[in-house]
Formats: structure tokens, C-alpha cells, sequence
């Protein structure tokens, strides 16, 4: 009995979480199978014939390759701010004692337990009510992916301030070096992995973003928005292009990331 | 170790005057940034739900503390509410079922494979999450193979569609929020110490029984903040219900949406600010009842 429980939970656990695996690419499969699709009409989203003229000309549908190119200038922008902002607080946050510390994890805290409908409407309302909706555009799109990026930014860098050891930095301290020695030669390349990782993050969340950014565009349009616009009409299948390449892009920087670490690894 | 040594400068634990003015220093850009773009915000749309309805956009709202907004609001919107809370909760529970598996063959059973899967499970979302959801609705289609299966299976009606149903705003909803179910499960999962549960096997107990009274209570904190994480953007989403429903699946977040859209704006801050109150209270009853506060 417990032997075949072992062999169960050893190989039907597996078999389980593999399926599941399957379900999350049944989608990424469409979108591959789509971006070859040669549509019998424009206003039909089926799979007819095969075409490569939509990896050819991925710019062919009007306004695509624009909606894309302010995606990743937002997406590149609001990495940075987010990724500096919220590096410092992290830092403050493990680094220092100091009074209002749990009001401040609160206050980074709300934003992500906030739904995005909510984020987006009181922004809206705050930029109509301050400045009109004539302000709405590039700069209050960049604002609001700053705003929801920064807290996944605090938490995941914070995260790995936390599991690491402060006896280095104060071997370096003890061996003379000074503490910008010390934070530039010992703290710093133990965090950046972190760092990484959480600018990584938010350039996922901010290029993804459609919620937010729908409610403070304005007449700006993003990626996300330019998709949502044409499900309501015909679909270009250049949509399916774009998502394949960001998908190929986003696995093999993982993967070369993970080479990497190996390599690293193996050197040690 | 010792921090009173006298090479050791960097006693974290004593703050000095210099160092809690580095600690302000530090926090405050980012800091502002939420004070002025998070928490202003969110005054405002207090505000703005206690406008006078009779305004607009172009001609602005009085003040007037209309508080009718809110009963207004949740008579009126009363269904889409339901709606999505019920859509939300059964995704979650989806999740869960489905997540709890993959989370802990990743973290058990994976061996060298660990990094592999969990890429795997992240690596669809960088899709983006608009063409991913129009894929599902190409999947469902009328014509589609998954409705002849069911309709083999006797599961759809003859002349039945899954498109514009709750089932396929549910399936919508529980696909694009299963990643932020698994990655906290496998978090959690992973931390747990194996010795605890061969201690349990060594004790007699069954594989099942060990995972009962060992795995599973150890990773409940994976299992909350998985639930909030697929519960909450679940409940605000609006895309599923767009795209794979149709007017009999709306939810709040449509209403809002739509509110805003057509310039509505007393309305749809009431409502906004009505679902942000709920929310929050539904996640710190369930906090404490899971008795996860640490979380936070």
C-alpha cells in the first residue's frame, strides 16, 4: 500500500504538473499556428492556409509597428524608474531601522493587492481632476507603469537583500575597505541578480499592461491597446508575429541567463 | 557573531542619526512616487464618487457629497459584483487544483529539471496577455474542435457554444492567472524541509497521510499568497469578460470601465472605490483565518 503510494505520488505528481505545463502552451501553439496563418478573409479569425508574408511584413497593418515601439520606450522608461526607485527602498527598507518601516511595507504592499481597475480609475480621476484629460498621453502612461511597477520591484529585490549575509560586507570592512568600497565591491554584485530580476519583472508588467494604461493613454497607443482595438474589428495576424518573436526573445534571454549561471557555476 | 567588535562599523541594528537620515534619503523618491501617484489618487476617487452626478467631463462635478452614488451604484450594479466575485472565486479554486500539482512536482519531483519547468511555466506569459486570450477564442470557437469533443461528449448542447458563456470566461480567467497561483505555491513548496516529511514516513504515516499533516499545512502560506494573488486581478479583470463573454457574463470591472469610458465618472469611482472596500476586507478576513498575517 505504501510502496504503491510512493510510486503514485513519485510519478502521477509529474504526470499531473505536466499536463498542466501542457495547458499553459496550448495557447502559445494558436499564436505560433496563427502567425503563419493565411487568412481566407480579413474579417475571419480562423487558421486557413499557410503564409510567411506575415513574418515578412510584420509592420504591413496600420499603426501595429508604432503601438509596439511606444510599448517598449514606456516599457524601458518605466523600468528604470521603477528598478532605481524601488532598489532604494528595498535597501532602506532591510538595511535601516528607522520609524514608520511598517507603515511604508503597508504603503508598498497596497498597490499590488489593489485590482488594476481600481490603480487605473483613481489615477484617471486625479490627472482629470488636476490637470483635464487633455494632459492624458505618453507621460501619465509612464507615470502609472512607474506607480504598479515599483512594489513588485521593492519585494523582489528586498527579498534577496534578506537572504543575504552582512558578515561579507563586514569582512570587507574589516580587511579596510571603505563602506563605498565595500557596498560597490561586495553588496552590490550580490544584489544586482536581484536587480536583475526585478527589472526584468517590471518590464513584463508595464509591456503587458492594458488596464491601466487603457483608463491614462489619452490618444497614445500601446501594444496591448492596439490589440484590444482590432479584436473588436478584423485581426491582423501580424498581432500573432509579435507575440511569437516577444515569447522566442523573452526564452532565449532566459535561457542564455541560465547558461550562464551554470558556466559560472562550474567554474567554481 | 558579535556586532560590538570594533571593526565591525556597520552595526546594523544601532541606528545612528546619520544612518536614519541615509534610510529617509533612501526612501523617499520612490516613496513620494506612492504618496503622489498611489495614495493621492486614491483620495481623489473618494472624492470623485461623491460628486455631483449631474456633471461632466468637460463641464466638471460640484462637490456635493452625494453619497446616493453609492447606493445607486450597488443596486444598479448589484449583478456584475456577484458576477464577479463567483467568476473569481471558482478561477481561484481552479488554480489552486491545478497549480498545487505543478508547483509541487516542480519542487519535488523536478531534480535538475527545477529551473527548466519553472521557466516553462513563465514563459507563455511573455506573450502578451491580449493575443493569448484571443487565442483562447479562436480555441473555443464555435467550429472549433474543443465544441465538437464536448458536443461529442454530450457536455455542450447540439446547438450549444462555450464562446460567451461563463465556462469560457471562467477557463479565460483561470489560464492567464495560473502562473501567480504556481510561483508562490513553489516558493513555499520549496522552503519546506524534506527531513519533515521522511520523519513523517519514518512514523508510519501514509504518503497521503504525510502530505495531509506535513506538506500541505507547511506550504499554506504559498496557498494564501498564491489565492490573493489569482483572486484579486481576477475579480478587477474586464479583458476575459470582454473577449471570450458577452453581455450576459459582464463584470464589475466592464461596468467600470464602461462608465469611465462614456464619462460617467461619479458612478464609476463609487463602484471603483465599493470593489477596492470589499476586496480588502474579503483578504484580511481570510488572512486571519488562514492565520498568515506574517505575510504582510
Amino acid at each position: 500500500m505504501v510502496r504503491l503510494g510512493r510510486w503514485v505520488s513519485d510519478h502521477l505528481v509529474m504526470a499531473v504538473g505536466l499536463l498542466v505545463l501542457v495547458y499553459l502552451f496550448i495557447p502559445m501553439f494558436v499564436v505560433v499556428a496563427m502567425s503563419f496563418n493565411d487568412p481566407a478573409s480579413r474579417a475571419a479569425y480562423t487558421l486557413d492556409g499557410f503564409t510567411l508574408q506575415n513574418w515578412a511584413n510584420p509592420c504591413e497593418p496600420e499603426g501595429l509597428c508604432s503601438s509596439l515601439s511606444t510599448s517598449l520606450q514606456v516599457g524601458v522608461l518605466a523600468t528604470v524608474g521603477a528598478t532605481v526607485l524601488g532598489t532604494l527602498m528595498a535597501f532602506a527598507l532591510v538595511r535601516h531601522r528607522f520609524r514608520g518601516r511598517s507603515t511604508a511595507n503597508v504603503v508598498i504592499f497596497l498597490p499590488m493587492a489593489s485590482p488594476e481597475v481600481v490603480l487605473g480609475a483613481s489615477l484617471l480621476a486625479l490627472f482629470v481632476a488636476t490637470a483635464g484629460g487633455g494632459v492624458l498621453g505618453f507621460g501619465t502612461i509612464l507615470i502609472a507603469h512607474i506607480m504598479f511597477c515599483l512594489s513588485f520591484v521593492v519585494v523582489t529585490v528586498r527579498a534577496r537583500l534578506q537572504g543575504m549575509d552582512t558578515s561579507l560586507e563586514q569582512a570587507a570592512m574589516d580587511l579596510y575597505a571603505t563602506e563605498a568600497q565595500a557596498f560597490w565591491k561586495v553588496t552590490f554584485p550580490l544584489v544586482f541578480p536581484g536587480i536583475l530580476s526585478a527589472a526584468l519583472l517590471a518590464f513584463a508588467l508595464s509591456f503587458d499592461d492594458f488596464i491601466v494604461t487603457n483608463f491614462n493613454s489619452g490618444s497614445t497607443v500601446t501594444f496591448p491597446m492596439y490589440v484590444w482595438g482590432v479584436a473588436q474589428r478584423d485581426i491582423p495576424m501580424q498581432i500573432n508575429v509579435i507575440g511569437t518573436a516577444m515569447f522566442l526573445v523573452a526564452v532565449l534571454l532566459v535561457v542564455a541567463g541560465e547558461l550562464r549561471r551554470v558556466q559560472r557555476e562550474r567554474v567554481r | 557573531m558579535s556586532t560590538g567588535t570594533a571593526t565591525a562599523p556597520r552595526a546594523g541594528t544601532a541606528p545612528r542619526p546619520r544612518r536614519r537620515f541615509t534610510a529617509w534619503l533612501l526612501l523617499l523618491p520612490g516613496a513620494l512616487w506612492l504618496a503622489a501617484f498611489f495614495l493621492t489618487p486614491l483620495v481623489q476617487l473618494v472624492a470623485t464618487s461623491l460628486y455631483d452626478p449631474g456633471g461632466s467631463v468637460e463641464d466638471g462635478y460640484a462637490m456635493t457629497w452625494s453619497w446616493r452614488n453609492y447606493t445607486g451604484a450597488l443596486s444598479d450594479y448589484s449583478e456584475p459584483f456577484l458576477r464577479a466575485f463567483a467568476y473569481a472565486g471558482i478561477a481561484t479554486v481552479l488554480c489552486l487544483l491545478i497549480g498545487y500539482p505543478l508547483a509541487y512536482a516542480i519542487a519535488f519531483k523536478a531534480g535538475r529539471w527545477k529551473n527548466l519547468m519553472l521557466v516553462l511555466v513563465i514563459a507563455p506569459f511573455f506573450t502578451s496577455f491580449l493575443v493569448r486570450t484571443l487565442a483562447w477564442k479562436l480555441i473555443l470557437a464555435d467550429n472549433g474542435t474543443v465544441v465538437s469533443v464536448f458536443k461529442a461528449l454530450g457536455l455542450v448542447a447540439d446547438d450549444g457554444r462555450l464562446l460567451a458563456t461563463g465556462f469560457a470566461v471562467v477557463a479565460g480567467l483561470t489560464y492567464n492567472f495560473l502562473p501567480f497561483m504556481v510561483l508562490p505555491l513553489y516558493a513555499s513548496l520549496e522552503r519546506i524541509d524534506h527531513r519533515l516529511i521522511e520523519a513523517a514516513g519514518d512514523l508510519y504515516a501514509s504518503p497521503v497521510q504525510g502530505f495531509r499533516k506535513v506538506t500541505l499545512p507547511l506550504s499554506m502560506p504559498g496557498v494564501v499568497a498564491g489565492t490573493l494573488l489569482t483572486f484579486i486581478p481576477s475579480a478587477g479583470d474586464f479583458i476575459n469578460a470582454q473577449l471570450l463573454g458577452d453581455t450576459n457574463q459582464t463584470m464589475i470591472g466592464n461596468s467600470i470601465q464602461g462608465l469611465f469610458e462614456a464619462g460617467v465618472y461619479p458612478t464609476a469611482a463609487a463602484l471603483s472605490v465599493t470593489l477596492m472596500v470589499l476586496i480588502i476586507a474579503m483578504v484580511a478576513i481570510y488572512i486571519r483565518r488562514a492565520g498568515t498575517e506574517e505575510l504582510l
